[in-house]
């Protein structure tokens, strides 16, 4: 094999990144084998990678991860550039912005659960204006709003309290830069592909 | 059970209720089925009044009989006082869903609950 001109040393943090994104993912095509009952309403379990990077290694990792998530699980599950990529991509970006602000609330009092139940909202939100304004654009979306609300609170308490445990179990030492969630898989070519973001 | 309660830190709780506050909010406002917001008031076929339900009010409506009073509360509307011989129109009381109509005959009034969710597309006589 000839080698390559360039030389891409990932670092470690490239490593972490992919390692995380790559769990990530996991959950997300997981979930797409659950029967759902109502489009739209989802658990969201690959939230919980990004609700443990966010409080273990910051906001710029949870983004990282969270759409990279959004793009390779969008391609695994044949759904690129389709409307559902969108609206994983406008929920993505709202639910990371919200975080950004939520993560600066007092560590005392809110925890991961908030992080999950806020960002869900977010989520939400974003897909709904989305959805409203180009998918169907007619009001009636607004009617299962009562719906998507609920599923919020309870898929985002259970996806906090999931995150907060892993939190509280795994060694927090970041020295090994070990994937704290024990779900990863062989880093393989997700991982490759993770780090091409040039950097 | 305890060691998934003690995740839950005080602002956890409080996120959590705000978020029932806010589902609980968005199935009253939202599926209120056939929830009035506004009044129609036609005296000889004519719409003489279009006011929403919000304030409460009194309207008088002269017709061929004398004057009809139209009675608004928040929600809902009636027609308080009418000359007519029979009174149907009083009678009926309160109206409260879309769509329900009372018809002053006699003196030529009738009123009328609009909403988004009407029972009813159209009434005709």
């Amino acid at each position: 094999m000839t080698p390559s001109t360039i030389e891409l040393t990932p670092t470690a943090e490239d490593r972490r990144i992919a390692r995380h994104a790559a769990a990530a993912i996991v959950l997300t095509v997981a979930e797409a084998a659950i029967p759902l009952p109502l489009p739209g309403v989802k658990p969201g379990l690959a939230n919980i990678v990004t609700l443990v990077v966010l409080a273990r290694w910051g906001w710029r990792e949870a983004v990282w991860v969270s759409l990279l998530r959004v793009l390779a699980g969008s391609l695994l599950l044949g759904q690129f550039f389709a409307p559902g990529f969108f609206l994983s991509l406008s929920g993505a970006v709202a639910s990371l912005l919200v975080l950004g602000l939520a993560m600066h609330l007092p560590r005392r009092w809110f925890g991961p659960v908030s992080h999950s139940i806020l960002a869900a909202f977010a989520h939400i939100g974003a897909q709904l204006v989305v959805a409203r304004l180009w998918l169907v654009p007619h009001d009636g979306v607004f009617y299962l709003l009562p719906v998507f609300a609920l599923a919020a609170v309870v898929f985002g308490l259970v996806n906090g309290l999931v995150a907060a445990r892993l939190l509280a179990e795994l060694p927090s030492s970041p020295a090994a830069g070990s994937t704290p969630v024990s779900a990863t898989p062989q880093p393989g070519p997700l991982d490759r592909e993770a780090d091409h973001p040039e950097r | 059970m305890a060691q998934w309660r003690a995740l839950l830190l005080p602002g956890d709780m409080m996120v959590v209720a705000a978020g029932l506050v806010v589902c609980a909010y968005a199935v009253l406002s939202l599926w209120r089925g056939g929830a009035p917001d506004g009044a129609v008031v036609r005296a000889g076929g004519r719409v003489v009044a279009e006011v929403d339900l919000n304030r409460e009010r009194r309207i008088d409506v002269p017709g061929p009989l004398g004057v009809t009073v139209i009675e608004i509360q928040p929600g809902r509307a009636r027609v308080a006082s009418d000359p007519g011989p029979r009174q149907y129109c009083v009678r009926q009381g309160w109206l409260t869903q879309a769509g329900a109509v009372a018809i002053c005959a006699p003196n030529e009034v009738s009123l009328s609950l609009t909403g988004r969710a009407a029972d009813y597309d159209s009434l005709n006589y």
